[in-house]
């Protein structure tokens, strides 16, 4: 009797453990150091959300390893999460004083030009030509660039040049889902989400998934029997965060700050512990650019 | 350069928009149809076919029932890969649902001494219904038949988010690419969206002008 009772204490703690064990996956929950009374230039939006200390930012939450709220949790997790927290805390705004609000592709920009969110980390590539004439987009904080997910036994495909025809799957209204039909001559099927895409992949009604490689390294961590990233990298998403137009202390503000975390190490932690999880290894952090936006 | 690139991009989106629409309305309209049939036909078990029919599909929301169709059919094998036919399954199951209710009321406004009539000649049930009420119920079901299409054409924008390159989806590929010109791009597919259902409503108040009968 005894003997049972100490099984069930052991498998008990066990299982504790393991849920423990759970959390850690992928989500990244470090912390960042939080400016205590920072100051800045009295009318600027800084100086605002330094005072509230709070601020609203967009993030995706469909995205594993970038922006991904799990099932039946409360705050999304990821590398953009990371980000935000890291900017956020040199605005004296700890973590759990940020107000994370879901955006897809296609609402960032009128969320940021109607002061819905006051910042965007959301895979956002920064597009010089037309994003930048309607919002302010400082970094790129990561480079990453658009690659191919394929059924592990498939060996047609072994790049982009062999889309010619093939049903490629991505999310409506992505870059990657243009790249592939314009440049490739594949034919585009557009989902709502990557994961209903994988599922399309994995049940063989599509030939590739397309999307950044960062992403799709994280679902061949959720079923390495299956699935497998092919092919270089052939298109360049350079991710950068999104503010209102026009706001240049902000734009100053964002550019030390991004580069301030490849120095501290605080870069380098958050994509330890998100998208790093995935096996991938952590690259070079890179340039920022000068500017955040058109006149 | 943007307004020729909205052009061609909007022609491309609502030309798979109204093949959709087509082949939908045309297979709601045959099984809405056969389905009206059977809820006013003598015969028990087609009439409790028709009503659990309808009481399933009109009550399913139109995105389940393309969950349904679009992840489930392809594991037993059905249309898999071919998203165009999966979308119109779905559209057509749903809007059968719709046709069947407008067909069954068309029936119930002709009167029912017109069916003893034909039954008194000897007309057995298929063929009074053929040839004495169905002709009769038509007048009666242009209307709302119309709207039934005019809802279905707005329906197929669903379809963008399962795997169909339609209006909606180039509306996204437009926002992704014009980001500046956001009330453009509405404005083009809105205009889109009217035209077609201006041509529904033209094209039933014609008929419904042919067919009527002066009182």
């Amino acid at each position: 009797m005894r003997f049972t009772r100490t099984k069930a204490v052991v498998a008990a703690a066990g299982l504790a453990l393991a849920l423990a064990g759970c959390g850690e996956d992928g989500g990244g929950s470090s912390e960042y150091e939080v400016v205590e009374n920072p100051e800045f230039e009295a009318g600027t939006s800084l100086a605002k959300f330094a005072e509230e200390g709070s601020i609203t930012i967009g993030v995706k939450t469909d995205q594993p390893g970038i922006g991904f709220l799990e099932p039946g949790a409360e705050d999304p997790t990821g590398f953009d999460i990371e980000m935000g927290k890291i900017i956020a805390g040199q605005m004296g705004i700890s973590a759990d004083n940020i107000t994370w609000k879901e955006t897809v592709s296609d609402n960032r920009e009128p969320f940021l030009q109607k002061g819905t969110v006051d910042l965007v980390l959301a895979s956002y590539s920064i597009d010089d030509e037309e994003r930048r004439n309607i919002v302010g987009q400082a970094g790129p904080y990561y480079v990453t660039g658009q690659q191919l997910l394929v059924a592990a036994n498939d060996d047609s495909i072994g790049g982009p040049e062999d889309l010619d025809g093939k049903k490629v799957c991505s999310v409506t209204g992505s870059t990657s889902i243009e790249t592939v039909e314009k440049e490739y001559g594949a034919k585009p099927i557009p989902f709502d989400t990557y994961s209903a895409c994988v599922n399309q992949l994995q049940n063989g009604s599509v030939d590739a998934v397309t999307t950044d490689g960062a992403i799709l390294l994280g679902y061949v961590a959720q079923d390495p029997e299956n699935l497998k990233v092919v092919g270089p990298e052939f298109s360049e998403e350079r991710y950068g965060i999104g503010f209102e137009k026009g706001d240049t202390a902000m734009c100053d503000f964002l550019k030390k700050e991004i580069e301030e975390s490849y120095d501290n190490g605080t870069w380098e932690q958050a994509f330890k512990s998100t998208l790093g999880e995935s096996g991938v290894e952590t690259p070079e952090p890179p340039a920022v650019d000068d500017i955040c936006f058109t006149d | 350069m943007y307004l020729s690139e909205l052009g061609s991009r909007l022609l491309d989106g609502f030309l798979v928009t109204l093949q959709l629409l087509g082949w939908s309305a045309l297979f709601a309209t045959l099984i809405g149809t056969a389905l009206g049939a059977f809820r006013v036909s003598p015969i028990r078990p087609l009439r409790a076919l028709g009503t659990s029919y309808v009481n399933v599909f009109r009550n399913t929301p139109l995105v389940v029932l393309f969950i349904i169709a679009v992840f489930g059919l392809p594991v037993l094998g059905i249309f898999r890969g071919n998203f165009f036919w999966l979308a119109v399954v779905a559209l057509s199951t749903y809007t059968a649902a719709f046709v069947c209710e407008v067909v069954r009321s068309g029936v119930n406004t002709v009167d029912i001494g017109q069916a003893e009539a034909a039954r008194s000649i000897g007309m057995g049930f298929s063929s009074s219904l053929r040839q004495v009420i169905m002709p009769q119920a038509f007048r009666a079901v242009i209307p709302p038949l119309a709207s039934v299409y005019i809802a279905l054409a707005k329906n197929t924008s669903v379809a963008a988010a399962f795997g169909i390159t339609e209006a909606t989806f180039q509306l996204s590929g437009l926002q992704r690419d014009f980001a500046s010109r956001l009330l453009f791009n509405f404005a083009g597919i809105a205009l889109g969206y009217i035209l077609i259902v201006a041509v529904i409503s033209l094209t039933a108040s014609r008929f419904e002008r042919r067919v009527a009968v002066s009182r």
